[in-house]
């Protein structure tokens, strides 16, 4: 996009939102049609600090920003997004740079059908033959430009169909997807069993992508005979009855030889189970899952973060707590088996135990680790050009990819005093998640304690004393945190992370970090200055790689 | 230069549009449909409490202060729903990882709430919610009447405020 582009879209743009209190007022005129939005900048002053390694920027700032406009009117919606990343901030794929509307669409609702056209997210399922979302915090977007139906002929059958390109930073991606889903509520569609206990729900998606030929070798330089269209097929389960429920999907792709799968000629699978138990005070979940060789993308020489067209859930809890979010797990679409189980349970108030308010106990442990791999004949696993290996689909590989087990007690002691107690223990392969070849397995033991304590209704005071230890990577972290908050506008907060445990004793490093932020009713600024580590950021199960900084940061969020 | 101006000018185009009275109708609950934690569909623009205000609450079950806004409101919405007869909308935003744990969580906990789930964010996006927990209070037309970002020790002491307020409005203007 050229500047003057940008330019121009910027201005259209700024018009509108200034306009937007003229169309509020003449609402009449639209007879009851409504605008909202919302808006959320990030603003980042970089400082030099080689220690941590974090440099300053030739730009001195960079500035993210995201403004959404949707207009309703009855069953009418239309919206967009407005973009800017002038400079995209540290972390964030420099290929954003720019500013414009990557984001629009307009829909209509009738009672059996809905229509919608421009830049779509949609699911299916559990999203393993498709899933289009945004994350804008991760610099995440794998919107679908193009048109979908929805077509509902009776109350509990719904009907969907998709048709578009991915987004690709500022551009499309190659690649054109195809698809449609349906789904059934069988206590809705059958009579007399509405009122049944048992609950049945089935659906079924497939899902095509075509990518145009292109030159792809193998290792000895014969062109590859690449599929130009590769489909996906899923089929699901749910079944409920009473307290207990049971949700399985599996998931079936074609031969799709990929960059990231390193060019095998294997189909995909995938299967994912979850169970569940739930009374008042009580839930229970256990999930199994498998998946083999599922990545899917509308680009076969991707490698990263874009173009998904599938997404493969993560069966890990995800973390918040800093030290306990510094090794999250990512799932591995080229193959892994795991399980994971949690306990909810709520000991009465009243009892010993549960002292006067009661006490809140949450248990987690999952495991993930690879399937089991057979070479074919003699040639090595996973050569370019090949089916690339066997695998038995229950048997259990050799190498562990994660595991984590954590316990948390919530306890309220008294009206002005309560506390969260989280113990942790997790094997994180530093190696396979985060692809750094011959490093160790990181064995980490976490504690973490969260206190509050309620000077007056709205003066608090909260407190989280953090301590990982672990003989690998970095060694090990102290974290201690102090929150002020005068309910419901202010925050002040001071944290220290502390990397006591470094093997390297120039490397015991300091991170203080303090922040003050303001909130009113949905608006809400933020700013924070101090130093923070090289991490991984995750939300919702995407993660991003952010790099060390010293500097200010502002935040700037409102919903309207 | 340009670009700074114009991205100020933007924002205050929004502050503008932000700067609305308390307790004004801001805007009607638009209609998407979203599931319950069963998995029949609901149309958000149906949601009601019987005629009453009704509050709808963002969260996640990995939101700390999400979970600390639902567990503090847990503790005294029976004296809520007595006194003001308010109704709470959980709308869980978990996406397929972890939504499974969305009713074992909210059974544990022993919350009373209707909770709803958002899987691939739907409504979210239709309100504009830039970040959970985002709280919602809505008049008996289902129009948004306030909203409030973040939770801090105390915040639910305004919101019942609010709901009384509004609750005494209605009544007195029937």
């Amino acid at each position: 996009m050229s500047k003057n582009q940008i330019l121009r879209i910027t201005g259209i743009l700024a018009l509108l939102l200034l306009s937007v209190p003229v169309f509020v007022s003449a609402q009449n005129f639209l007879s009851g049609g409504q605008v909202n939005g919302n808006f959320q900048m990030d603003a980042q002053f970089y400082r030099t600090d080689s220690a941590i390694q974090a440099y300053s920027v030739p730009e001195k700032m960079m500035m993210n920003s995201w403004t959404n406009l949707t207009y309703n009117l009855g069953n009418f919606n239309a919206g967009m997004r407005f973009e800017t990343y002038l400079n995209p901030v540290n972390g964030y794929d420099p290929r954003y740079k720019g500013a414009g509307v990557p984001y629009w669409f307009a829909d209509y609702k009738s009672d059996q059908f809905q229509v919608t056209a421009g830049n779509i997210y949609e699911q299916f399922g559990s999203g393993m033959a498709f899933r289009t979302y945004e994350e804008h915090n991760l610099g995440y977007d794998n919107s679908l430009r193009g048109v979908r139906v929805k077509f509902t002929p009776v109350d509990g059958v719904e009907f969907k169909g998709i048709w578009g390109t991915q987004r690709y930073f500022w551009d499309q991606g190659a690649g054109i997807v195809r698809g449609g889903d349906v789904d059934f509520n069988l206590n809705r569609v059958i009579r007399h069993f509405e009122s049944s206990k048992l609950k049945v729900q089935l659906g079924g998606s497939f899902v095509s992508k075509y990518q145009a030929d292109e030159t792809i070798t193998d290792n000895d330089g014969n062109e590859l005979i690449l599929p130009l269209n590769v489909g996906i097929t899923a089929g699901r389960v749910n079944l409920g009855y009473d307290n207990f429920s049971l949700a399985t999907e599996y998931a079936y792709k074609i031969n799709d030889p990929s960059a990231l799968n390193n060019y095998i000629y294997r189909p995909g699978q995938s299967l994912l189970v979850t169970a569940t138990y739930s009374k008042k005070g009580l839930g229970m979940m256990l999930q199994a899952k498998r998946i083999d060789n599922m990545s899917y993308k509308s680009k076969r020489t991707e490698t990263g973060n874009v173009l998904d067209i599938n997404y493969l859930p993560a069966i890990t809890r995800q973390h918040t707590y800093s030290l306990a979010a510094m090794y999250p797990y990512a799932t591995q679409p080229n193959g892994e088996m795991g399980v994971q189980g949690q306990v909810n349970y709520k000991i009465k108030k009243g009892t010993w135990l549960g002292g006067h308010y009661g006490t809140d106990i949450a248990l987690n442990f999952s495991a993930i680790a690879s399937p089991k791999y057979e070479m074919i004949d003699t040639i090595a696993i996973s050569t370019p050009g090949t089916k690339g290996y066997e695998s038995p689909f229950f048997a259990i590989g050799d190498e562990l990819y994660y595991r984590d087990i954590n316990l948390e007690i919530g306890h309220k002691f008294s009206k002005k005093f309560k506390g969260i107690l989280t113990l942790m223990h997790e094997d994180y392969n530093i190696e396979v998640i985060e692809g750094h070849p011959g490093e160790e397995m990181v064995h980490a033991n976490i504690a973490i304690a969260d206190l509050t304590y309620k000077f007056t209704d709205t003066h608090s005071l909260r407190g989280e004393f953090q301590v990982l230890q672990t003989k690998q990577d970095d060694g090990s972290w102290l974290t201690g945190l102090l929150e002020y908050t005068i309910a419901p506008k202010w925050f002040f907060s001071v944290t220290d992370m502390y990397n006591y445990g470094n093997d390297d004793s120039d490397n015991r490093l300091h991170y203080p970090l303090v922040a003050v932020a303001y909130n009113n009713n949905a608006n809400r600024i933020q700013v924070s200055y101090g130093k923070q580590r090289e991490g991984i950021v995750c939300v919702g199960g995407v993660c991003r790689n952010v790099p060390a900084s010293n500097g200010f940061t502002i935040s700037i969020t409102s919903s309207f | 230069m340009k670009k700074l101006l114009v991205l100020t000018l933007i924002f205050f185009a929004g502050a503008h549009l932000m700067a609305q009275e308390e307790l004004k109708p801001q805007f009607k609950i638009p209609s998407v449909n979203i599931t319950d934690v069963d998995g029949n569909k609901i149309n958000t623009a149906e949601l009601n409490n019987g005629g009453k205000p009704y509050i709808i609450s963002f969260w996640a079950t990995w939101c700390k202060p999400c979970i600390k806004e639902l567990t503090t409101i847990a503790d005294v919405y029976q004296d809520w729903q007595d006194e003001t007869g308010i109704k709470l909308f959980a709308v869980s935003i978990d996406n397929s990882r972890s939504v499974a744990q969305v009713k074992p969580l909210v059974n544990g906990k022993n919350w009373d709430y209707k909770v709803l789930l958002d899987v691939n964010n739907e409504f979210k996006r239709a309100m504009n919610v830039n970040a959970v927990p985002h709280t919602f209070l809505v008049n008996s037309k289902g129009e948004v009447v306030w909203q409030h970002t973040s939770f801090s020790e105390g915040a639910e002491l305004e919101l019942i405020k609010l709901v009384r307020e509004l609750v005494k409005t209605e009544e007195t203007s029937k």
